[in-house]
């Protein structure tokens, strides 16, 4: 059984890291232990700024340090940053295009038991929208490390989310490479493509060697960037397996399956059937119940990608 | 304040005014009314206050200005113009398809712009990044907003104030301009947000009350300002909306309208009689 990590704690940990290399600051509002912001809060305290359950503000004032020079990171549940602070953050961080990096702890329905108001299935369909906005959704501890290193790299605005609950951890460190904009085909596969994004990407894996099993070779790629789109390497997968499931802990719509979707649509159109939450809101329950009652499971994708083989018939 | 440096204002006051009258009228839209109201202010910021320089707008050291209220650039682009941030020609391009002087202020694309804003209430929060980035990397630089007294009614105005006192941003100097009219009315009858003085030292703010079409109470407030340690100052500046163009003053009608032609003639006459007898 590999290794579980949290997502959020990697990032926390990656912050305070990359904190002794590059000369970056950090904002939270009021939730230092639950991002885990907290941890470079510890390393280098006098460049951690608590801004109070003020996010609106906290979005501005970081878009403002940002127009001063500096290289900010903003943290608090996906829900605050990217729903609260929408507006903010395209009118006072977008538009101007400033280099603010985003860092949106307890995406999705793994929120768990705080139910509903917390789960945020809606983040990523809002953030890219936003024109210049780079959008990121790693998969595991691995991965968002290496994401916030990409980020402190890339000269804009970015967003990242992370999750609360403990995941395995699925890349190895030492020969990881992480690149925006470029998604990682990490099986082979020719009837079907699972395109993966996040805390499904494990299930895509699962769903991989069940179809095996029946007889069908689906293809697995992991996309952490949801903005930019891997274009060329999604276009690629659907030539050549000639359908495509999407799978994502958010919303089917708006999220990374529309994003597939509206790529496929216009370069290589197949089918496309998606995995996600269906125009509903979550509710309080454990991580494992609340995924399958939502459908965010392997057998889910199983049944999708049957489904989606059949329609190349 | 000695009589020529008053009179110079004065003038570049009214060349300001004649840009925003300029401005509004070959756009057939924008804010005449609060951009009149503000243009002293803005005025003496960037020819008496800041520390600025035209050929270098993006200098690392530069006093930093954020208008917070920023539907009222027509007075922001022609106090830059006035300064040489970019040819005053230009001005008659304002919210044109092909100009780059756009309907609210955008950094991206205008020469002087440290910020860009127009949706309320998010200006003095970037105004307050940029104050706290001046302490951490020890800069000297001062940051100025000015924000609009239907503003105050936004949360997020307040959520800023409260940032700006526990971070003790005493390089931050906000101005709020009380012309006392909102789009709707009467700020008191639409959804009144006064005291605002108390309300600001509730929060921890040095308070100066001013007459914001007033040069010496002006200079004294900026000046007072620099002088306090350990808080942001809040000018709060009386003053007219639509000031100094008659038909225009105190009329919550001029808020987003511009001029006819008849109209925009009557303003450029009253504004150029005012500056002959300066």
């Amino acid at each position: 059984m590999a290794e579980k990590i949290a997502t959020r704690e990697a990032y926390g940990s990656a912050l305070a890291e990359f904190g002794e290399k590059y000369n970056i600051i950090v904002f939270d509002a009021d939730l230092a232990e639950a991002t885990k912001t907290i941890k470079f809060k510890k390393a280098h305290p006098d460049r951690f700024f608590d801004c109070g359950i003020a996010e609106s503000n906290m979005l501005g004032v970081a878009a403002g340090a940002a127009a001063a020079g500096m290289i900010p990171f903003v943290s608090s549940f996906a829900m605050f940053a990217a729903g609260r602070a929408f507006e903010q953050i395209r009118n006072s961080i977008g538009y101007p295009h400033l280099n603010v990096k985003i860092g949106a702890t307890h995406a999705g329905i793994t929120v768990g038991e705080d139910g509903a108001t917390h789960q945020c299935l809606e983040d990523l369909a809002l953030m890219r929208t936003i024109p210049g906005m780079v959008v990121l959704n790693p998969a595991d501890a691995v991965e968002a490390r290496a994401a916030v290193e990409a980020a402190i790299l890339h000269d804009g605005p970015v967003y990242m989310r992370f999750g609360r609950a403990a995941v395995p951890v699925l890349f190895d460190q030492n020969n990881y490479k992480f690149e925006i904009g470029k998604g990682i085909t990490l099986a082979e596969g020719t009837d079907v493509t699972i395109a993966a994004t996040g805390v499904m990407v494990e299930q895509a894996l699962i769903a991989k060697e069940l179809l095996a099993n029946d007889g069908i070779s689906a293809r697995v790629i992991n996309c952490a960037t949801i903005k930019p789109i891997d274009r060329d390497l999604l276009t690629a997968a659907a030539q050549e397996t000639g359908c495509v499931v999407t799978a994502e802990e958010h919303s089917v719509i708006g999220g990374f399956g529309s994003a597939v979707a509206e790529t496929l649509s216009e370069t290589c159109p197949v089918p496309v059937l998606r995995v996600g939450t269906n125009d509903v809101f979550g509710r309080s329950g454990k991580v494992p119940p609340l995924m399958e009652m939502y459908g965010l499971t392997a057998a889910n994708i199983v049944e999708k990608a049957k489904a989606a083989v059949a329609m190349k018939k | 304040m000695d009589s020529v440096k008053l009179q110079e204002l004065k003038k570049t006051a009214a060349e300001v005014r004649l840009g925003i009258v300029e401005e509004v009228f070959n756009a057939a839209s924008g804010h005449p009314g609060g951009s009149l109201s503000v243009a002293d202010i803005i005025t003496y910021l960037y020819f008496a206050e800041m520390n600025v320089d035209p050929k270098n707008p993006a200098w690392d050291d530069r006093d930093r200005f954020v208008l917070s209220k920023g539907h009222t650039c027509p007075a922001l682009y022609a106090a830059l113009a006035e300064k040489g941030f970019f040819p005053k020609e230009d001005l008659k391009t304002f919210r044109r398809i092909d100009s780059y002087l756009q309907g609210h202020p955008d950094k991206k694309h205008i020469p002087g712009i440290d910020m860009s804003s127009g949706s309320l209430g998010q200006g003095i929060s970037a105004a307050c990044g940029m104050a706290l980035a001046g302490k951490i990397q020890n800069k000297d630089y001062r940051v100025y907003t000015v924000l609009g007294d239907g503003e105050s009614q936004e949360g997020q105005v307040w959520e800023a104030a409260m940032f700006a006192a526990h971070y003790k941003l005493d390089n931050l100097c906000a101005v709020l301009d009380f012309n006392g009219l909102q789009i709707d009315g009467k700020i008191t009858e639409v959804m009144n947000p006064t005291p605002l003085d108390e309300k600001f030292k509730a929060f921890g703010w040095h308070v100066i009350c001013i007459n914001g079409h007033d040069f010496e109470e002006i200079e004294a407030a900026f000046n007072e300002a620099k002088t306090v340690k350990g808080k942001p100052t809040l000018i709060l500046a009386a003053t007219t909306k639509g000031k100094g163009v008659s038909y225009m003053e105190d009329k919550a009608g001029w808020h987003g309208k511009a001029p006819n032609a008849e109209e925009y003639a009557q303003a450029v006459e009253e504004l150029n009689a005012y500056k002959a007898t300066l």
